[in-house]
C-alpha cells in the first residue's frame, strides 16, 4: 500500500536516455572551446618562448646597467632606454589615467544625453586613430613649442592613446554598479559627487584598474608615437624636456641596423620590455587583490 | 527623537506619467505608519518623495508641500541636509560591497566628513546593537565585506547604517520582502523598539505585518491615498469599500 502511495505522489515520467547525437555534440562543443583556448594561447607562448630563446643570451649586467656603445664596439646596454621607457610611461599614466577616468565618470554619471553621445563617438574615433598620427599631434602640441624632442612629448602622445580606452572601460564598469548602491549613499545624505568618488568608483575599482592596465600594456610597446616625440637618445638623460631613449625605439633602431651584435641586443631589449610590462600588470593585480575584503 | 510629517497636495510624476494624485497625510512622531496597497499603486514613489530620492530619477518631478518636523522639504532645504535627518531602508539589502561591516555602518558619518575614531567606534557599536546585529558580526567588523553577510544580516546592516547618522525619521520600503520568516520576525521586533526613538514609515505588501507593527495605516490605490486611519479601523471597519475589498483579499 505504502509503495502505491509513493507512486501516486511522484508521477512517473519516462526520461528518455540521452541520445548519441546529443552526447557527440556535447563533446564536440567542449572540444572546440578547449581548442580556441589553445589557439589564443599558442601565439602568446610562442612569442615569449622565441624572445627568451633569442634574447636571454644577450642579457647580462652590462646590458642592464650601461648605455649603448658606438657603432662597431661590442658590449654596451640599454640601461638608459629601460629608464627612459619607465619615465615616459610614468608621464603618460600621470596624464592619461586621471583624464581617462574623469571622462569615464562623466560619460557614466552625467553623460546619459546627447552631449555624452558626442563625447562617446569622438572617444571611439580617437581609439581608432593610427598611433603615428597621434605622434604627429604630440609633435605639434609639445615638440614645436618647446623646440625640443622630449620625454614629456612622448608621454603626451602615449597619454592621448590611453584616454579613450580608459574612458570607455571606466564608463562600462561604473554602469555595472547598481543604482541601488548610489541610492543607498544618497539616502545617507551623501552628496552626488562624493557618492560618485567614494561609492560608485570605489565599487567599480577592480574593473576600472583592468581598463587602466589594458591601456598601459597597449601603449607600453608603442614605437610609432615616440619616433618624433621622445626621439631616442644614446646617452643618459634625466630631464623630461630633453630627447629621451625608450626601449621600443632602441629595439626599432637596432633591429633595422646591419649589425649582428645590435640584432642580438634588440632581441634582448624586446624580452626586457615584455617582462617589465608583465611585472607591472602583475604587481598592480596583486596590490588590488591584497586590498580586497573577504566576501566582497 | 522622532518628528511628525505632514504632506499636503502631493503630486508626483515620471515624465508625463502621473504616479501620485493629491496625497494628504499627517504622520505622528514616534509612531509606525504602514502604507499598503497593490503593486504599482505609488507607495514606494510616495516615500521616495519624503526624502527627495524621487527627483534623482531622470525627468521625475514633484509638486506639493511636505514638512518633516520643522523642515520644509521642497522649499529651501537641500536634499543632502534633509536626507541626513530622514534615513531610508530599501527593499533589497544594498550594503556597499567594497566596504567592511564597520565601514558600511560608519559610511554616512565618514562621507559627511566625520572622522573622530573613538566616537565612530561608539556609533558603530550602538547602531549595530540597535539593529540586533552586533553579536553576530562583532568579531569580523573589519575583516568581512558587508556583501558577505546573509540576506537577513545584510538588511539589518542597512538598518544599522541608516541609524548611524541619527535620523529623526526612518523610511522603510518593504524591508522584509527579500527575507525569510525568522529574519522578518527580527526586523519587526526591531521596528517595535525603534518606534521609541524614531518616526517610522513602512511600505509593506504584507497586511499582517502592517497590523503587527503599525499604529496607523494608509491604503493606496492607483496613485491615490484612499483611506488613512488607525490600523485597527483599516483592518476591521474601513470606511471605504475599496479598502475593505483589498484587506479582505477580494482583489490585489
Amino acid at each position: 500500500m505504502n509503495n502505491n502511495t509513493a507512486a501516486v505522489l511522484v508521477p512517473q515520467i519516462n526520461v528518455p536516455p540521452i541520445s548519441l547525437r546529443r552526447r557527440v555534440v556535447d563533446h564536440a562543443m567542449t572540444g572546440i572551446a578547449a581548442l580556441t583556448v589553445v589557439v589564443v594561447l599558442v601565439p602568446l607562448f610562442a612569442i615569449f618562448a622565441y624572445l627568451v630563446y633569442k634574447g636571454i643570451g644577450s642579457i647580462n649586467i652590462a646590458f642592464l646597467t650601461q648605455t649603448p656603445k658606438p657603432v662597431g664596439e661590442a658590449g654596451g646596454g640599454m640601461a638608459n632606454a629601460i629608464v627612459g621607457s619607465m619615465v615616459i610611461l610614468a608621464i603618460a599614466s600621470l596624464l592619461g589615467v586621471p583624464l581617462g577616468i574623469g571622462a569615464g565618470i562623466f560619460l557614466s554619471e552625467y553623460g546619459r544625453n546627447r552631449y555624452g553621445d558626442i563625447v562617446r563617438f569622438i572617444s571611439d574615433v580617437l581609439n581608432g586613430v593610427p598611433s603615428i598620427v597621434v605622434g604627429i599631434v604630440a609633435y605639434g602640441l609639445v615638440v614645436l613649442p618647446q623646440k625640443h624632442f622630449s620625454a614629456l612629448a612622448g608621454g603626451v602622445a602615449l597619454a592621448i592613446m590611453m584616454i579613450p580606452t580608459i574612458a570607455r572601460t571606466t564608463e562600462q564598469m561604473l554602469l555595472l554598479v547598481p543604482q541601488a548602491i548610489r541610492e543607498a549613499a544618497y539616502g545617507l545624505g551623501v552628496s552626488r559627487w562624493r557618492t560618485t568618488l567614494s561609492i560608485t568608483l570605489r565599487t567599480a575599482t577592480s574593473g576600472v584598474i583592468t581598463g587602466v592596465m589594458l591601456a598601459f600594456a597597449r601603449v607600453a610597446g608603442e614605437t610609432a608615437p615616440l619616433l618624433f616625440t621622445a626621439f631616442g637618445n644614446q646617452y643618459w638623460n634625466w630631464k623630461t624636456d630633453q630627447p629621451t631613449a625608450a626601449l621600443s625605439l632602441q629595439i626599432f633602431t637596432y633591429a633595422i641596423s646591419p649589425f649582428d651584435e645590435w640584432h642580438r641586443q634588440a632581441w634582448a631589449g624586446a624580452l626586457v620590455l615584455i617582462v617589465l610590462i608583465v611585472a607591472a600588470v602583475a604587481a598592480v593585480r596583486i596590490a588590488v587583490k591584497h586590498g580586497t575584503l573577504a566576501g566582497a | 527623537m522622532g518628528v511628525g510629517i505632514t504632506v499636503e497636495h502631493l503630486n508626483a510624476f515620471y515624465g508625463k506619467t502621473q504616479a501620485l494624485f493629491d496625497v494628504n497625510i499627517t504622520v505622528l512622531a514616534n509612531h509606525a505608519t504602514a502604507l499598503i496597497g497593490p503593486s504599482g499603486c505609488g507607495k514606494t514613489t510616495f516615500i521616495r518623495c519624503l526624502n527627495r530620492l524621487h527627483e534623482t530619477i531622470p525627468e521625475a518631478r514633484v509638486e506639493g508641500k511636505v514638512n518633516i518636523g520643522d523642515l520644509s522639504v521642497y522649499n529651501g532645504t537641500s536634499a543632502t541636509q534633509l536626507r541626513r535627518r530622514v534615513g531610508m531602508v530599501f527593499q533589497k539589502p544594498n550594503p556597499f560591497p567594497t566596504m567592511s561591516i564597520y565601514d558600511n555602518v560608519a559610511a554616512g558619518l565618514k562621507l559627511n566628513g566625520f572622522s573622530n575614531r573613538k566616537q565612530l567606534d561608539e556609533v558603530v557599536e550602538k547602531s549595530l546593537n540597535n539593529a540586533a546585529l552586533w553579536d553576530e558580526v562583532k568579531d569580523s567588523l573589519h575583516k568581512q565585506s558587508g556583501a558577505g553577510l546573509s540576506g537577513g544580516q545584510q538588511q539589518r546592516l542597512c538598518i544599522a547604517r541608516a541609524l548611524a547618522v541619527q535620523p529623526e525619521v526612518l523610511l522603510m520600503d518593504e524591508p522584509c520582502s527579500a527575507l525569510d520568516p525568522i529574519s522578518t520576525g527580527k526586523i519587526e521586533e526591531l521596528i517595535f523598539q525603534l518606534k521609541e526613538q524614531y518616526t517610522i514609515v513602512i511600505v509593506t505588501h504584507n497586511m499582517q505585518q502592517a497590523a503587527r507593527v503599525a499604529e496607523f495605516t494608509g491604503f493606496f490605490l492607483l496613485g491615490k491615498m484612499i483611506e488613512f486611519d488607525r490600523t485597527e479601523k483599516i483592518f476591521t471597519n474601513p470606511s471605504d469599500k475599496r479598502t475593505e475589498d483589498y484587506v479582505t483579499g477580494r482583489f490585489g
